[in-house]
């Protein structure tokens, strides 16, 4: 029975937009690096701290940022309708940018 | 009508002006009744590190080390403070400079506080209207510019942390609630931002990063879980943290200690009951509980990991992780067993019952009322008000000087209330037949709690009263045919609302009485209680009129002047700061209190006899001494009454240093002749009465009577060998002294004076 959820929860999510694939593709791939991160820091220690939680915070940060946009232009998505998805994008690069000025400030 | 509209418009930017006009000029009484200055003890520390960022410039004083203080070790500044007063008052200074307006960088920190109080009462207003609407936002930004308790950090001249904190605490607030009702990450951004200016200003900012945790937590308990709650609270976690460590003085405390484990928690719930909400989204039911049931054991497992994992961290500090200042206020016994320092601190005290009527007066009794209102119209904006009442209640039982957290959330839970109740009373006395033209007033169909934002006539004139009702009920028919609500609910509000006539004036006019009292109430309190600057002193004279006592900046300028730049000053640590921006002279201690056993040198020298407090002080290269002593005058706060918090901080470090034998056989602390040897040995004894029965019998004919013990002292003839009087302030209430290099040979110092001494010790008074 589970390989046939594991279908049923496949077959449903291939009637998504391409758009929203593709910010899925991208949650993915902010989990996957801030995971390489986290092995690193295990494998050869946490010095420099700073160096390491930019690093892992600027995954998580971009992850969370992900979310919320795919959250927002995900026509299936009835709490949101009073935002066109352009808007939505240009408040993701804004806060994109406010991000990485800070994670880059902290990096040292 | 239209126009009607916009006169409502108009007149709430109006009230606005007005209400924070008001708020800054009900701070300005202590610059009227004495001068432009400094107040108090720990602002004259944030002014002399404003002056160095405007004389130096911000990476010198970024990474400074200062070694004017703690001598000999120095203390970071950069990474020891809270830079975001600093930095405010030194851009405000620069941009003012710029714009060729040459005001004093002393003036520009008295008035950033009145400043920022006028700007906490804008942000009151934003958070409550997004709560419940306009008028309800009027009334609490006018609670909250005169609120007593809060005035009483931010007076004009208190350029304390406190003073831009409060504003940064409801702004991000104010951010955080807009973004929960609007749902777009333009708003989550600037509440990140507001995050930022937070942490920069205020150790208080734990309270945010815990209070938000747990008001996320609750709504995903009953079930308000939405996505703009996760717009609002998970890049806030994220960026926030990284905000915080780049801080100094945070660094990475943001991920090691205990006080963000609650935003890490609600980050990974959040993550979790989105996620299962996705999957529910996406499967069938059966498939759906399948799934749980598979999952649900494994997860528990992973969970049960992980928390023995952060147990374990947590379990290795003896404080399970939290830091010290944090372990205060959650268990309120902590500081008098363990840190005697914290628990010697009078703002640290518990409130009593007095004080909160004295700091929040009538709202004490709204603000219950208010949690009833909020929860009667329940959205997610009034249940965070609610939450942040209630934790805020909590700490300031603790502390008193955390009232100041608790003042903007009463001033909101009661605007909530009497807002309501403005609602109902103008209500129904829109529905009198005789003033209207329409039977029924369609405008009582309210707002169910959706986002107020909109500017609404009836919101605005709910709060100016009934008066011009007749003229305003064609715009409320306007306004109500663009609600949602249909007609059938508004005929059954009416019948609801319709009190009687005789009823609605007479509550009105006592709403506006109970408002007036408000107002009489905190304009007395600023004016009497909360302006005196501690630094000056006033007393009322026979003729009218008042008589100053500025013995201390006296001594302060007297040090300035007229000893070596390098010279080190001891005292005790109160008056660190003090010394260090005023006599600019080297200190040993000063209000930090960050080195315990330090202090605890200058306890044990100020308790020792006086050879054993030569050689202390000597080995610490100091070169004056001085003492608060108030004796002559009546001044209560003296050193010598603060003697036993000396003695039980130099004990916790030194075990020669028993407290017992500073008392008398009964238990009792005093300075007469009853009282201990050792006491009347001390060095801090010898320090204060020295000369004292001669002056006293000059001044007031009494010999030797101690005017704030109020009986004579135990030793009158009081002989130094080892030290020096160099000078005395006009009313004895500041004593130098200075070390000498060797004591004297001669057993009669009053011989040796003649010659001998850098200046006459002139005696005034």
């Amino acid at each position: 029975m589970l390989a046939e959820i594991v279908k049923a929860f496949s077959d449903e999510y291939k009637k998504t937009p391409v758009r929203v694939k593709v910010l899925d593709a991208f949650l993915v791939y902010a989990l996957a690096t801030a995971a390489v991160q986290f092995a690193y820091m295990l494998l050869v220690g946490t010095f420099p701290f700073n160096a390491f939680l930019a690093g892992f915070l600027s995954c998580v940060g971009f992850f969370a940022l992900t979310v919320c946009l795919r959250m927002q232009v995900d026509p299936a998505n009835k709490e949101f309708s009073g935002i066109s998805p352009e808007r939505a994008f240009a408040d993701y690069c804004l806060a994109n940018l406010v991000l990485h000025l800070v994670v880059w400030n902290y990096m040292g | 009508m239209r126009l009607f509209a916009k006169v409502g418009e108009a007149s709430k930017y109006l009230a606005l002006v007005g209400i924070c006009v008001l708020a800054f000029s009900i701070r300005l009484f202590s610059v009227v009744k004495y001068e432009s200055v400094i107040h108090e003890f720990d602002p004259y520390f944030n002014y002399r590190v404003t002056q160095f960022l405007t004389k130096e410039g911000f990476y010198e004083m970024w990474n400074w080390f200062d070694d004017r203080t703690w001598y000999p070790l120095g203390r970071v500044i950069g990474g020891t403070v809270y830079p975001g007063l600093i930095f405010t008052a030194g851009s405000m200074y620069r941009i003012l400079h710029f714009f060729n307006i040459p005001i004093h960088v002393q003036e520009v920190c008295v008035f950033t506080a009145p400043l920022f109080s006028a700007f906490c009462a804008l942000a009151c207003y934003g958070l409550v209207s997004q709560a419940r609407g306009p008028g309800a936002g009027l009334l609490a930004a006018l609670f909250v510019g005169m609120v007593p308790s809060y005035i009483s950090r931010s007076v004009a001249g208190s350029y304390d942390n406190e003073g831009v904190a409060i504003f940064a605490l409801v702004n991000v607030f104010y951010w955080f609630v807009k973004t929960v009702n609007t749902g777009s990450v333009k708003d989550s951004v600037l509440c990140v931002l507001a995050y930022g200016y937070m942490v920069l200003s205020w150790g208080g900012y734990s309270f945010i990063i815990n209070l938000l945790p747990l008001y996320c937590l609750a709504c995903v308990f009953f079930g308000r879980m939405t996505g703009r709650l996760y717009v609002a609270f998970a890049p806030l976690v994220a960026i926030g943290t990284a905000m915080s460590a780049s801080i100094p003085v945070v660094g990475f405390n943001a991920v090691l200690m205990s006080e963000h484990f609650g935003a890490f928690f609600a980050f990974v719930v959040l993550h979790v009951a989105l996620l299962v909400g996705y999957v529910r989204r996406m499967l069938s039911r059966k498939h759906f509980y399948v799934l749980t049931t598979l999952v649900l054991g494994g997860a528990v497992a992973a969970g049960a990991v992980v928390a023995s994992a952060v147990a374990a961290y947590v379990g290795k500090s003896p404080t399970l992780g939290w830091t010290g200042r944090s372990m205060t206020l959650l268990d309120p016994t902590y500081a008098s067993r363990f840190v005697p320092i914290i628990a010697s601190v009078s703002e640290h005290q518990p409130p009593q019952w007095s004080s909160y009527i004295m700091d929040l007066h009538i709202l004490v009794a709204l603000a219950p009322a208010g949690i009833l209102a909020c929860f009667s119209r329940l959205t997610d904006a009034t249940l965070f008000l609610v939450m942040y009442g209630l934790t805020a209640v909590y700490f300031s039982g603790v502390m008193i000087r955390l009232m100041l957290v608790l003042a903007p959330a009463v001033c909101c839970l009661a605007a909530v209330a009497l807002s309501d109740l403005l609602y109902v009373i103008c209500g129904s006395l829109r529905c009198r037949p005789l003033f209207s033209l329409f039977p029924s007033s369609e405008d009582t169909a309210a707002a169910e709690g959706d986002a107020g934002d909109d500017a609404s006539a009836g919101g605005s004139g709910s709060k100016e009263g009934a008066a011009g009702a007749a003229g305003e009920e064609a715009t409320p028919k306007k306004k109500s045919k663009s609600r949602k609500s249909g007609s059938s609910s508004s005929s059954a509000a009416a019948k609801v609302y319709a009190l009687p006539a005789v009823v609605s004036y007479g509550l009105l006019g006592m709403v506006l009485v109970l408002l007036g009292l408000y107002v009489v109430h905190c304009i007395h309190a600023s004016a009497d209680m909360y302006s005196s600057p501690s630094i000056v002193l006033q007393s009322p004279r026979q003729g009218g009129g008042y008589y100053v006592f500025d013995d201390f900046r006296e001594a302060y300028a007297w040090l300035r002047h007229n000893t070596h730049p390098d010279a080190k000053v001891a005292s005790w640590w109160d008056y660190g700061y003090q010394t260090t921006a005023m006599a600019n002279r080297t200190v040993i201690v000063d209000n930090n209190t960050w080195n315990t056993s330090h202090i605890a040198t200058v306890g044990r020298a100020m308790s020792s006899p006086e050879a054993k407090a030569w050689q202390i002080y000597r080995s610490l290269d100091v070169e004056y001494v001085f003492v608060v002593f108030g004796g002559l005058v009546g001044y209560p706060s003296d050193d010598i009454n603060k003697f036993l918090w000396m003695v039980r901080i130099g004990g916790g470090v030194y075990p020669e240093i028993k407290e017992k034998d500073y008392l008398t056989p009964d238990g009792d602390y005093r300075v007469d002749a009853a009282g201990a040897k050792t006491m009347l040995n001390s060095l801090m004894y010898k320090l204060s009465y020295y000369d004292f029965a001669d002056e006293s019998q000059l001044s007031t004919g009494q010999r030797g009577i101690d005017r704030v013990r109020g009986y004579q002292i135990g030793r009158l003839n009081v002989k130094l060998n080892y030290f020096e009087e160099v000078f005395t302030s006009q009313h004895w209430m500041m004593r130098i002294y200075r070390v000498r290099d060797q004591p004297l040979r001669d057993p009669h110092p009053r011989a040796a004076k003649k010659g001998k001494g850098k200046a006459p010790a002139p005696r005034r008074g």
